[in-house]
């Protein structure tokens, strides 16, 4: 049973629709991440489920139970803020406890209780503090700890790291996803941040103007984007999106006109039956292959501009269509400006969208 | 920490941190514009103990003692206690016995009215700025504009309605009467500050608490109040001074009980046909201003941590 049910969840503000018919399903012991642009409705979804937000309409079913009508303080859900939100008049330690106080426990096991978590991330040392007197990481150690520290139905994060510096945000990625992984709870994490969203999360719900445009493993939406703005949105470099004109289909490889060059690529059964020839080619960047000599399987383009990136470097390339595109190339080849290539895209690696965006796949 | 700390800082004069000490011609500049400040009041205070003849004379006599003759004798008086022990008590008639004058029970209704009126304002107040910061109404910006509209008027015009609203309720020279008036005078700007410090709050801090099980009740109590305290002060000196030294309303609302002190120390300085008695009224403005010095001076580290709340960043 999953512990938390979003069904056609939806939320307007007047006319502006925030997050339009939301299904969500997170099970128990596992971590789904919302990721999107800002202002793409998933902070909206976070705190629909935490009861601080009304929804409009649709169902929030937390633990078994329908939640829509439930103040947030009855639906006993725990959430870590973006900008901590530490009450600022109470000690590290005063803070952790807090979320206690509604239990009836003795001061002695809310003390060990405290101590345990304090443990857990570190904190011993400044719990007699107040929040403005640790650093930013501490604040939001105790952010954490004061979301673990009692046993709720679920735990929700709101863009958790974005006020660290990377090296911090390396580090607390890890600390949180160990944490998370011992105590087998449903989470949800909201976060704009790609990298986050692929290492933290057993499922990404990846969403954009109040829709969610995929829910899947980090490999699924990474290998399989179900449209374009996922195919756009996950994975750095971004995904090389060219408009293109299929002009023949014939025993499984596709003949798209790229702009004034015709390629054949090999692609699946679908896309043959596609009602418009106005499609879409995604190939990652990191999914061509350099070849010696043009040929009809591969996509003629001169190097503009080489950008090293250490362990690989980025060429971006202009394709005779007037193209541009990102390859990447092992360090070992070295690429000079004005060179040309012909670039094979690897075919399980090449994407179609149709007219409509979304992926043909089989 | 371990750092030697100065007599201004044992005051309670606290220096910001991340701000570097004036300079003596900076420290030297402040102390003459405060003092230019602060004359007419040491002016007051050195003539509240001297007699009529001394307060009267010219050139004035500005120094209690010579300075073991430092000072021209023309410059110094002889400092007496006399016109403070005739604040309370003195012979009204010449040659009569010294009777009450009634100034403690003056000082008593001052304290008394301006205290629960204004803590009356602050409860009342908080309140609403609350409901106005967290639940606005549909048009929340009238509300607030119609209630400032009350003090935008010089007393002076509305006292009429007033004194005949007084009249038919039968409340002029009661205690209920002014202290309802002076609340109902301290809300608006009550209200406004003390809006304008909940809407400085972070509201995450608020919805943390709900989730971590607090109603909407103890969210106010437990978790906003405590962070606006700085505000609270900062409101609370403010009205007490306004109302502290308010003059017409309880020259015209205020009976013989209930008389604050600003009408009596007019009425009382009158002389009788001898003129003003400088002297007695320096000593009772002196009183006067005890209070609400000592008021200010123990809230002053929250006053100012409240007037500049809204530029210190959260």
């Amino acid at each position: 049973m999953s512990t938390i049910e979003l069904k056609q969840a939806t939320k307007k503000y007047g006319d502006f629709v925030a997050a339009r018919d939301v299904d969500l399903s997170v099970k128990k012991g596992e971590v789904v991440c919302l990721l999107g642009p800002s202002g793409c409705g998933k902070t909206t979804t976070l705190r629909m489920i935490a009861g601080l937000e009304r929804i409009t309409s649709g169902e929030v079913i937390v633990a078994g139970q329908r939640m829509n009508d439930l103040p947030p303080e009855k639906r006993d859900i725990a959430m870590v803020f973006q900008f901590y939100a530490l009450y600022p008049a109470l000690t590290v330690g005063e803070n952790i406890a807090m979320p206690l106080h509604y239990e009836k426990i003795s001061a002695t096991e809310m003390k060990a209780r405290v101590d345990k978590v304090a443990e857990i991330l570190h904190l011993g040392a400044v719990l007699n503090r107040l929040p403005g007197q640790v650093s930013e990481g501490e604040k939001q150690r105790v952010a954490v700890a004061r979301a673990i520290v009692r046993d709720p139905n679920c735990f929700l994060f709101d863009e958790p790291l974005s006020r660290l510096d990377v090296e911090l945000r390396h580090s607390m990625r890890g600390q949180i996803k160990q944490v998370l992984a011992n105590l087998s709870k449903a989470t949800v994490i909201v976060t704009h941040d790609q990298l986050e969203a692929l290492t933290m999360a057993d499922r990404i719900a990846i969403m954009k103007d109040g829709i969610i445009e995929q829910v899947g493993t980090p490999h699924e939406v990474f290998a399989k984007p179900a449209n374009v703005f996922v195919g756009s949105f996950i994975g750095t470099p971004q995904m090389n999106l060219v408009e293109a004109k299929l002009s023949k289909f014939e025993k499984g490889k596709a003949s798209i006109n790229f702009n004034g060059q015709d390629i054949e690529i090999t692609t699946n059964e679908l896309v043959g039956k596609l009602n418009s020839p106005k499609i879409t080619i995604g190939i990652r960047p990191r999914a061509f292959t350099a070849e010696g000599n043009a040929s009809t399987e591969n996509i003629q383009a001169v190097a503009e501009l080489i950008e090293p990136m250490g362990a690989e470097t980025l060429v971006h390339a202009r394709t005779k269509g007037g193209n541009d595109i990102r390859v990447v190339v092992p360090r070992e080849k070295r690429v000079k400006v004005g060179e040309a290539l012909h670039l094979r895209p690897d075919p399980a690696q090449t994407h179609v969208f149709g007219e409509d965006g979304k992926a043909v796949r089989l | 920490m371990g750092e030697a700390t100065s007599i201004w800082e044992k005051l309670g004069f606290r220096k910001a941190s991340g701000v570097s000490e004036a300079g003596w011609g900076q420290t030297l500049f402040a102390g003459i514009i405060s003092l230019i400040y602060f004359l007419p009041v040491l002016l007051i205070i050195i003539t509240s103990f001297k007699l009529q003849t001394e307060a009267l004379s010219i050139p004035p006599k500005f120094m209690p003692t010579n300075l073991f003759g430092l000072i021209p004798d023309a410059y110094v008086f002889s400092p007496t206690l006399e016109n403070y022990t005739s604040v309370f008590s003195r012979a009204m008639t010449s040659g009569g016995a010294a009777e009450n004058t009634g100034f403690d029970r003056y000082f008593f209704n001052s304290i008394m009215i301006a205290s629960v009126s204004v803590l009356l304002a602050l409860v009342i107040g908080t309140l609403a700025a609350f409901g106005f910061s967290r639940y606005p109404l549909k048009g929340n910006d009238t509300y607030l504009f119609v209630i400032l509209t009350t003090r935008m008027l010089p007393a002076i015009v509305v006292i009429i309605p007033v004194i005949l609203m007084f009249r038919v309720t039968g409340l002029s020279g009661s205690y209920l009467g002014i202290i309802m008036l002076y609340t109902a005078f301290n809300l608006p700007f009550t209200i406004w500050m003390m809006k304008s410090f909940f809407d400085e709050l972070s509201l995450d801090v608020e919805d943390a608490a709900r989730l971590d099980g607090s109603s909407g009740l103890k969210v106010f109590f437990k978790i906003c109040l405590p962070q606006v305290l700085a505000g609270l002060a900062a409101t609370f000196v403010f009205g007490l001074i306004l109302t502290w030294n308010e003059f017409l309303f309880a020259l015209l609302l205020t009976g013989i009980d209930t008389r604050t002190v600003p009408v009596a120390m007019s009425q009382a300085v009158a002389g009788g046909g001898i003129g003003v008695l400088w002297g007695l009224l320096a000593a009772i403005e002196t009183l006067f201003l005890i209070p609400v010095f000592f008021v200010t001076f123990f809230l002053q580290d929250h006053l100012l941590r409240g007037v500049t709340f809204g530029t210190v960043k959260r």
